[in-house]
């Protein structure tokens, strides 16, 4: 194996060394969520033994731990496990769809639109559960669909579909801000939620919905993983390649806006998750392949990292909504700063 | 047909004609939109105890309505004029058609500084306020512009836009981190977070008088050196202006204005962005006229939101930033429309 070897064999050398390099990445992320995961069970304000918690999780009834791991620290995790999967990869199909990462659906305003429709849900109809999830559901298709409706002038300009999603969600923000301003009861806990997302108060029976989004949302997407790429080359060479654009960039925002809208209408709009995912994503991966799977891991990991670090590191109890609030906003300032330098994006 | 050498005078006769014609047509038009703010609430009050309560009686339930819906009137208007005249200048030094206080985050800058000021230093002199939001708006201001400038091409609209997106989420997540361990101040917080002026009294009119003052002043006199920034920073400077402190000026009398207005009323979004383009459209670009129209329209605008509010949601009422937010947004989404908007 000196320098006689062939284009082909070179090709295929590099794509395996891709595809392995691809796989050992998602291998790896995997093994932190797990971690993570495990960690958030037996840390807290009182450290449980990992035998301990194996045993609850095996059914079995510890003292003290039952209780604390079982019923608290579980369905949080559980949780933020399945809201930041439905995120992370939601946000990054948008991000790859429209080839920006800007115009990921918390700041174009599809996830206030879904949170707005669970608050008018609750507060004003008295909804809740899979009716709930269903109106947001439906809300934020419908606000998807208006913004691109509005943003469509011979053909979508990336740019304008952002500004465009920045005033839609300006008006929706202040719905939000009016509606719970008229809410009977008014706790501040609760409010937070619908305003930047929170796992307070998660019950197990809440993973039922999300799981089966994840499933139905999750495996439509999964399964146009290969358009989805080719689309990332430009539309017209998608199309030649044999890519129905229209059919995929459709199902593609369908199963997107889906996850998207049942997560938030569980846990609220978790703030910037959907927009951080992807290019943390892409910047592990590098030009190694599908960023679709280590964007929803990465995801998984950012809920579980920041709802631990706002329940326990920091002087006294924020949603996680709060935490990748202040996370993001400086990750977002430096994406603006570096698209403009070199005109690249994701 | 003597003056035939200089047929542009009569035509700039002409516009001035007009413009002084619509100038007065929106005084009249604020005028008249203060009595109805003062006449329209949750309960209808007469002429005879309107007229009453203007001049000073205080007898009976409806006199005490609108004794209460005065200072309010008052506020709207102050407000709104401030705001109004803050977004024609900023529009003006950024050369930007999407600058607004509340989209540059500007009014969310100081919010964060007064919520800050009331959580950790017990601040809660009247003057106090309005010094710490107008410098909370002047520190976001400069953030937001170096951030939108950065690298190549300049401030563009979509990356000031942006920045001022970003920055409102962070303040508005720091915000809610300052505020939530601090059940006491919550409640108050909240509802002046949303943005109103129906806690309105004359106190804190006051309070604001100076620096809205100056600010006008200020404003006022910088409409030359606009309209000289308007041509581009290469000709106002070959024109003998010294372009850098000319925008510091102009920026600085409206940082006080959005400041001063947010201090009282938390952050209004839109006002700043709608009146200036409506302005625009009936004047032209001659920030001598732009300015003072800016001013009228932008208090016009938030007296009727104001109205609105109260009309909607009767008995109860609406938040007049709530209704700014849903008239301004379609408004800003038109202009993006019409824009052609540079890819990032």
């Amino acid at each position: 194996m000196t320098d006689s070897v062939s284009p082909l064999e070179a090709l295929v050398t590099g794509r395996l060394r891709r595809i392995r390099r691809l796989r050992s990445v998602i291998l790896s992320l995997l093994a932190a969520v797990t971690a993570f995961f495990a960690l958030t069970l037996m840390l807290g304000q009182s450290f449980t033994p990992p035998g301990d918690v194996l045993q609850v999780l095996l059914g079995q009834d510890v003292p003290g731990a039952s209780f604390t791991v079982g019923q608290l620290r579980l369905p949080r995790a559980v949780i933020s496990v399945l809201a930041g999967i439905s995120f992370g990869l939601g946000g990054v199909a948008f991000q790859i769809l429209l080839r920006n990462p800007l115009a990921s659906p918390d700041i174009i305003g599809v996830s206030a639109g879904a949170s707005a429709a669970a608050v008018f849900g609750i507060v004003f109809l008295s909804l809740d559960g899979a009716a709930v999830s269903g109106l947001a559901i439906i809300a934020g298709l419908g606000v998807a669909l208006l913004i691109y409706v509005l943003s469509f002038k011979g053909g979508v300009s990336g740019s304008r579909l952002i500004l465009i999603g920045i005033g839609v969600s300006a008006m929706i923000d202040s719905f939000i801000a009016y509606a719970l301003a008229r809410a009977p009861s008014w706790d501040l806990q609760e409010a937070m939620r619908w305003l930047s997302g929170s796992v307070n108060g998660a019950r197990l029976e809440q993973a039922a919905p999300l799981l089966i989004s994840l499933l139905v949302f999750g495996g439509l997407l999964l399964g146009r993983r290969r358009d989805l790429e080719a689309l990332r080359m430009g539309d017209d060479l998608a199309a030649a390649l044999g890519v129905r654009v229209g059919l995929t960039r459709l199902l593609v925002i369908f199963s997107a806006v889906g996850m998207i809208a049942v997560a938030t209408a569980t846990t609220g709009p978790i703030a910037f998750v959907a927009f951080l995912s992807g290019p943390i994503a892409a910047r592990i991966v590098g030009p190694n392949g599908s960023i679709l799977l280590p964007s929803a891991l990465v995801g998984a990991s950012l809920v579980l990292i920041g709802d631990y670090m706002g329940q326990f590191v920091l002087s006294s109890r924020y949603p996680v909504g709060v935490v990748t609030g202040a996370l993001g906003a400086p990750f977002l300032i430096y994406l603006i700063i570096r698209a403009n330098r070199t005109g690249s994006s994701l | 047909m003597t003056d035939t050498g200089y047929p542009s005078l009569r035509i700039a006769g002409r516009y001035r004609l007009r413009r002084a014609a619509i100038l007065l047509i929106l005084v009249a038009a604020v005028a008249i939109l203060c009595l109805m703010s003062v006449a329209t609430g949750t309960r209808e009050v007469g002429w005879s105890d309107l007229l009453a309560a203007l001049q000073g009686h205080n007898d009976d339930v409806g006199q005490a309505a609108v004794a209460m819906r005065i200072p309010r009137t008052l506020l709207a208007a102050m407000a709104g004029a401030a705001l109004g005249l803050a977004g024609a200048i900023m529009q003006g030094v950024t050369r930007n058609p999407l600058a607004d206080p509340g989209i540059l985050g500007v009014n969310n800058g100081a919010a964060m500084a007064v919520v800050i000021g009331i959580a950790w230093f017990q601040m809660s002199s009247a003057a106090s306020y309005v010094l710490v939001a107008i410098l909370g708006a002047g520190l976001t201001s400069v953030f937001v512009y170096a951030i939108g400038s950065l690298g190549r091409g300049g401030a563009t609209p979509l990356k000031l836009a942006l920045a001022g997106a970003a920055t409102s989420v962070a303040f508005s997540s720091l915000t809610i981190a300052v505020v939530l361990p601090r059940n006491d101040i919550a409640g108050g917080v909240r509802s002046w977070q949303i943005g109103g002026v129906g806690g309105a009294t004359f106190d804190r009119i006051e309070m604001i008088l100076p620096a809205m003052l100056v600010g006008f002043l200020v404003a006022m006199l910088s409409a030359r050196k606009l309209n000289l920034l308007a041509l581009g920073d290469e000709v106002a400077a070959g024109l003998g202006e010294k372009v850098a402190l000319a925008r510091g000026v102009a920026a600085l009398s409206a940082v006080m204005l959005c400041g001063a207005a947010t201090a009282v009323c938390g952050p209004i979004g839109f006002v700043g962005l709608v009146v200036p383009h409506i302005c625009r459209l009936l004047f032209g670009v001659d920030h001598r006229w732009l300015l003072p129209c800016s001013a009228l329209g932008g208090a016009a605008l938030l007296i009727l939101a104001d109205v609105t509010g109260r009309l909607i949601a009767r008995p109860s009422e609406l938040d007049v930033g709530i209704v700014t937010a849903f008239v301004g947004a379609p408004f800003f989404i038109w202009i993006v429309r019409r824009q052609r908007v540079r890819e990032l």
